[in-house]
């Protein structure tokens, strides 16, 4: 089930098209930058269970990048996301939330 | 209708090479087809061979030649130097990979490359064919550059352990074989090598050991650079907390060791162990330095930032420990990892006749254990420059723990789940 998710919706950003030209530069775009989060989040963002880490498969785009944003200005106490989402544009982490909203 | 448990069961009872129905129609352009060698199962080579396979929907077929029945990984094996883990725990199958996506993998050495003929000998004998070509082969150790370990007797005594497996059990044996008042002495060659922060840690977690086990015993760190290389203000604070058991000498490089009397022999000074762990200064593995590849300082291999290229040998890609590194890109297992995805984009993309993602973007965090329950990390992000064709670290991003913490050595088991599972499940 989850390939055929990840492939419709791979399927349907290819269809329609999407406004960023960073999108249009490869479709693939959010699906490369998301992977830089799988090797702590777990492939697709579905993290091992139990193993400590949050799962950000199916997370609302809107609530990630709230919690994204947070990590940023400090908001939001961290032990290491607050150095990581500085490494990251604006765009970047709306491909990378948009991406996980969308594996559910 | 059809789970996807089914699906890949029938994937591989059909070889793997099963086209999925009803997605000719996808507006993504040519689906990628094609068969990918993978040369070595670490976390380069095995994150590759899964992602290959994930993202061209099991479209592209995957081999992977891997020379060791099982993976066992170098981060958390310094735990299992320290006693609290065991080979057990840091060991795990490359079953996953084949059940659940359909990689072929072959227990097995490569012995020669014909990047011409995109074709590959096996230590069996066996040829493959490849349209693309992946080398993640990690690390050689330049024995030749240590006077005294060239025979195998003296390297079966001085060990490196800088491999996990058999070496990081017997490292164990010899501590805990060690009189108490005894001396452990661990060398560090100049940089680059694999894991800048990797010996400091393992410093770390003998001497917490030695402290609890063997109080009169001694921890020397003879360290080839002229300061710690990684988190340097992080383990010198870890460092003056094992004050009395831990001494840290920078500028000590090793020129020749004696194996017979275990004794590390400097420029100035001659330092006998009872136990002398050396790790020897290092290139990349073999096949990726003996096959013509292009090479910087005759040692780490030249490659295209976008795809991981040889910039010499076309169809050739290597990732992980065995490339030159980036400005201040560590050789390390989660960089290893990130290498994999931005090739396995690439490769798929090139394979289906376009371009690589022009913006590839890689990311590294690594922790350390100060002692079996405290870790510090260091992280980073690594954006493409295209001006300058190389990934440059972004500035004001990434950076290091404010002092070492328990939370963190949570995390750090959490991340090594993760990650195995990232690249093995």
């Amino acid at each position: 089930m989850q390939l055929f998710r990840w492939t419709a919706a791979l399927c349907l950003l290819g269809t329609l098209g999407l406004a960023q030209a960073e999108q249009k530069a490869d479709p693939n775009l959010a699906r490369d930058l998301a992977a830089t989060c799988t090797g702590c989040h777990g492939s697709d963002g579905r993290a091992v269970p139990g193993a400590g880490f949050e799962a950000l498969a199916g997370v609302d785009k809107a609530q990630l990048m709230q919690k994204l944003r947070d990590f940023r200005s400090g908001a939001r106490p961290a032990t290491i996301m607050h150095q990581i989402s500085r490494g990251y544009t604006e765009a970047q982490l709306e491909l990378i939330a948009a991406y996980f909203a969308a594996r559910k | 209708m059809l789970t996807r448990r089914d699906f890949l069961k029938t994937a591989t009872l059909a070889g793997g090479a099963v086209a999925l129905p009803g997605l000719s129609g996808c507006a993504l352009g040519a689906r990628p087809r094609g068969h990918v060698v993978v040369v070595g199962g670490g976390f380069g080579g095995a994150t590759v061979a899964k992602y290959l396979r994930m993202w061209s929907q099991l479209g592209v077929d995957v081999t992977l030649v891997e020379r060791n029945p099982q993976f066992i990984s170098c981060p958390i094996s310094n735990l299992v130097i320290g006693g609290d883990k065991t080979i057990a725990d840091i060991t795990m199958g490359y079953e996953g990979l084949t059940r659940n996506w359909g990689v072929r993998v072959l227990q097995d050495t490569v012995t020669s490359i014909d990047a011409g003929a995109r074709k590959l000998t096996l230590a069996s004998g066996a040829v493959l064919s490849y349209d693309r070509l992946v080398l993640s082969p990690g690390i050689e150790f330049l024995f030749d550059e240590v006077p005294g370990l060239e025979s195998e007797a003296a390297r079966t005594s001085i060990l490196h352990a800088w491999k996990a497996g058999p070496q990081t059990v017997a490292l164990r044996k010899q501590l805990e074989d060690m009189r108490d008042g005894g001396v452990y002495a661990l060398t560090i060659p100049r940089a680059p090598y694999r894991c800048p922060p990797g010996p400091y840690e393992r410093a770390c977690l003998v001497a917490n050991y030695l402290q609890k086990a063997k109080p009169k015993s001694k921890v020397l760190v003879l360290d080839a650079n002229e300061e710690i290389t990684s988190k340097k203000a992080l383990f010198t604070q870890a460092f003056e907390r094992y004050k009395g058991i831990l001494e840290y000498r920078p500028g000590s490089e090793l020129r020749e060791v004696d194996a017979a009397s275990r004794t590390a022999i400097l420029e100035f000074d001659k330092v006998r162990a009872d136990v002398l762990n050396v790790v020897p200064p290092q290139r990349a593995g073999d096949i990726a330095a003996k096959s013509g590849l292009k090479l910087i300082n005759k040692r780490w291999v030249d490659i295209d930032w976008l795809s991981f290229e040889s910039v010499n040998t076309p169809g050739v890609h290597v990732i992980g420990d065995a490339i030159f590194p980036a400005p201040t890109m560590p050789k390390s297992g989660h960089m290893a990892n990130q290498h994999a995805k931005v090739t396995a984009a690439a490769i798929l993309n090139l394979l289906a006749g376009e371009a690589p993602n022009p913006n590839p973007v890689v990311m590294n965090t690594c922790y350390s254990f100060v002692d079996v329950k405290n870790v510090i990390h260091v992280a980073s992000v690594h954006q493409y420059d295209a001006a300058k064709k190389t990934v440059l670290p972004v500035s004001g991003a990434g950076g290091v723990s404010a002092a070492a913490n328990e939370m963190e050595g949570r995390y750090a088991l959490s991340w090594a789940r993760n990650i195995w599972a990232d690249m093995l499940v």
